[in-house]
């Protein structure tokens, strides 16, 4: 599950092995939320937290961040 | 089905660049995104299905772990071939439009938006840390019995040094994870961190403490990935994944987006003295 680190120089970034979880942090929590001209936003959907419940969201609970609940910390 | 009942996909915003796409962006459904100019900006789109990406189908498919799965990993693929060409603002997940006006629309309403976000992002890439902890001791601490031969205290004493190595183990993570965090920010812009994630979901071995993201200046990467490739001590193990778009910064931006009429909040980011030489 390790992903290959491409460095400054990408590699051709299609053959990237990534890891599902990796990826869904970043895509159903990051990028810009934007209303189109379907009223659905994906941050509206329980979605993925009904369906994966189990899975993710029963890892917060276990192992609490030792920064505090998830969110930004400004630098 | 023609192409006019198809909704759009939008991937991405960027500002308008010299070159095209690289091949291999295939997009979702295989549907090769194209880029929609209006203005000063470029929405990257592709056409999708209705029956998969209406509202109703939607939040159904959505709840369907194989073909978010299929859509995650299209919709990084296209982001991933932009930033080869271009540093995007990558869009939520699942942004459809009903059309090509509907996309101009999007363009026009969030201008503002989308050019501070584009600017505070241009040259920087986003870098995953997790950190593991993996208590050595936690296997040995298993109440094997007593070894025949060995007394009851024998034991107990071995499960109390077991005990206190453990403990060892989880006090060296989170120190480990403080201290990170403190160096890597010294070459990072922003920093985030996202829900420590399930060993059942990503099969990774230990216990994760620390799944952050650092937005970091290209020209500071290297040095960053070496910190980070140096960080593993016995019992924490450190990985790093990346370069990233900047996905887990791109909201961001509205929130330190200054109100209409105020001036530029000059301490909304850390200062980045390399800038100047950018």
């Amino acid at each position: 599950m390790t992903v290959p680190v491409t460095r400054a120089a990408p590699e051709p970034l299609a053959e990237r092995r990534i890891a599902l979880v990796d990826l869904l942090d970043r895509l159903l929590a990051g990028g810009v939320v934007l209303s189109g001209d379907l009223t659905l936003r994906i941050a509206d959907v329980d979605l993925v937290r009904v369906d994966l419940k189990a899975l993710i969201s029963s890892v917060s609970e276990d192992v609490p961040s030792p920064w505090g609940p998830a969110g930004e910390v400004r630098l | 089905m023609s192409t006019t009942d198809r909704l759009r996909y939008v991937y991405a915003v960027t500002r308008p660049f010299e070159g095209v796409l690289p091949e291999g962006a295939h997009g979702i459904g295989g549907e090769p995104p194209r880029l929609l100019r209006h203005g000063d900006l470029v929405a990257v789109v592709g056409a999708v299905p209705p029956e998969d990406f209406d509202e109703a189908p939607l939040r159904a498919r959505l709840e369907d772990l194989d073909w978010l799965a299929d859509t995650a990993r299209a919709h990084d693929a296209v982001i991933a071939a932009i930033s080869t060409v271009t540093c995007p603002l990558p869009l939520r997940l699942a942004t459809v439009c009903r059309d090509d006006s509907g996309v101009r629309r999007l363009l026009e309403d969030g201008h503002d938006r989308f050019v501070r976000a584009l600017e505070r992002l241009d040259g920087r890439v986003e870098w995953g840390v997790k950190v593991y902890a993996e208590p050595q001791a936690a296997e040995e601490a298993e109440p094997e019995a007593p070894a025949s031969g060995t007394t009851g205290r024998d034991y107990l004493r071995r499960r109390l040094h077991a005990r206190r190595s453990r403990d060892g183990d989880w006090q060296r993570a989170d120190a480990l994870c403080r201290r990170l965090h403190a160096e890597l920010s010294r070459y990072a812009e922003a920093g985030t961190v996202h829900r420590p994630q399930d060993a059942r979901l990503s099969g990774a071995p230990g216990v994760n403490v620390l799944n952050a993201a650092y937005l970091v200046d290209r020209t500071r990467s290297e040095r960053f990935v070496e910190l980070v490739e140096a960080a593993s001590e016995p019992g924490v193990r450190v990985e790093l994944t990346g370069p990233w778009a900047p996905y887990s910064f791109a909201g961001i931006a509205d929130e330190d987006a200054p109100a209409p009429g105020e001036a530029p909040a000059a301490t909304a980011d850390a200062p980045a003295p390399q800038e100047a030489g950018r």
